[in-house]
């Protein structure tokens, strides 16, 4: 269940930062640990950036979800670029397209509890997360 | 528009007093500026106004470019005394009113002619005053484009701590942009002072993801090109964490949690050692009279 939820959008390098605050302000808001908020702080990054780069822009939707007594934050990165066309291969630690480490999306994936991608060449990626407390 | 520019100069004394009027009752701000100073600043406006007025109603004109000028001038003072924006674009609007005024008795029998002036300087002060709130917000971009140059070269200092050993605390987000002058600096500064080591800090920086993992390697990896040893400091216990499970190898670095803990390593390094000199003495006690 949804309790509340914000869109920020994703257009410049300054978002991806404002996004990251962002997402540290709805983990200390939920009590989040330290370990805890600078893991989903650091997916937050690594997904923003993605969405930047490779996407062209797009936006973070951000959510507190309910699950019975569990709380946690979701969070949704969405873009309308030329999408991933291997999904498995994107997500093999080590491969990028773009001269980083290529480690951003597994990473991302090992820092949250549930990960989420769906892509289509074309029409773009959207990505979602969930950090439980 | 030639009428209104004869309105505008037949009734200058009364639209003057009937514009400060207007702005004492709505927007004046008597803390941020004297009356002596705001009357002339109306007054030369309202001049050049008038006379632009005589050759064209468009502010986008030649003729309007030193009352453009002027508004300019008063824009940046304002922004300078603690105006917003808004109050500084109330400052031409209120002469709205007065000029009005001053017209509707002027062309009270012919009504057509009155709707089309005041359209025409209507719209022309409305054009006036947004012009303003556009450099006032020309101004205060150019405060922060200064501010963030600053700050880009405020925040990359590289202290020498010791003969032979450097420090280089970083703080904040480290984007590319950083990096590179951060690279600069630090590079250069081995040079200049014939360091064997440097250390980098991370401790204020709040976020250590892929891409400042990969802009840290790139540093060492080109400090010790340069033939100096890097040591990489500060690093907490989520941060070490969070990098752990992102995957990032840094097993090649040689990583401290403390920059006191790098700067003891480094002294080591370099085959030195501090020692207790003397029996620690109370150093908050007086020194003794001899």
């Amino acid at each position: 269940m949804v309790l509340k939820s914000d869109v920020h959008p994703i257009k410049s390098a300054d978002d991806v930062v404002r996004v990251r605050q962002v997402a540290r302000q709805w983990a200390a808001e939920l009590k989040f640990s330290l370990v805890d908020q600078t893991k989903l702080v650091t997916a937050t990054s690594e997904l923003a950036r993605n969405t930047l780069e490779h996407g062209k822009g797009g936006t973070m939707r951000v959510e507190q979800v309910e699950n019975g007594p569990r709380r946690g934050v979701r969070l949704t990165f969405e873009d309308n670029g030329p999408g991933i066309p291997n999904i498995e291969r994107a997500l093999q630690d080590g491969y990028t397209t773009g001269g980083g480490l290529g480690l951003g999306l597994s990473g991302s994936k090992r820092l949250v509890n549930e990960f989420e991608i769906k892509s289509e060449a074309g029409r773009g990626t959207t990505v979602t997360i969930i950090r439980w407390k | 528009m030639s009428s209104v520019h004869e309105v505008l100069q037949k009734n200058e004394g009364a639209i003057l007093s009937g514009w400060l009027a207007e702005m004492a009752a709505s927007t004046r701000r008597s803390d941020l500026m004297g009356d002596t100073e705001l009357r002339q600043q109306a007054a030369e406006l309202l001049r050049l106004f008038a006379h632009a007025a005589r050759n064209s109603s468009d502010t986008t004109s030649e003729a309007f470019s030193a009352t453009r000028e002027y508004l300019r001038e008063i824009a940046k003072s304002r922004l300078d005394q603690g105006f917003t924006p808004s109050e500084t674009a109330m400052f031409i609007l209120s002469l709205k009113q007065p000029v009005f005024n001053s017209m509707r008795d002027e062309l009270e029998s012919d009504p057509t002619q009155l709707v089309a002036e005041i359209w025409t300087v209507g719209n022309a002060l409305d054009k006036l005053a947004i012009q303003t709130v556009d450099s006032a917000v020309e101004f205060r971009d150019q405060v922060i484009v200064r501010q963030q140059q600053e700050m880009l070269e405020l925040s990359t200092p590289v202290v020498k701590l010791w003969d032979g050993v450097l420090a280089l605390p970083l703080i904040g987000t480290l984007d590319s942009a950083r990096t590179q002058v951060v690279m600069e600096s630090l590079l250069s500064a081995i040079v200049e002072t014939n360091s064997q080591i440097a250390i980098i800090d991370i401790t204020g920086v709040p976020t250590v993801d892929t891409l400042v993992a990969q802009h840290l390697i790139k540093t060492i990896t080109a400090a010790r090109l340069m033939g100096a040893e890097c040591y990489l400091s500060g690093i907490r216990p989520a941060i070490a964490q969070t990098i752990v499970h992102l995957g990032i190898d840094l097993a090649d670095i040689q990583t401290k949690a403390k920059l006191a803990d790098a700067f003891g390593l480094a002294l080591s390094r370099l085959g030195k050692s501090i020692v207790t000199a003397k029996p620690a003495t109370n150093i908050t006690s007086k020194p003794k009279d001899a």
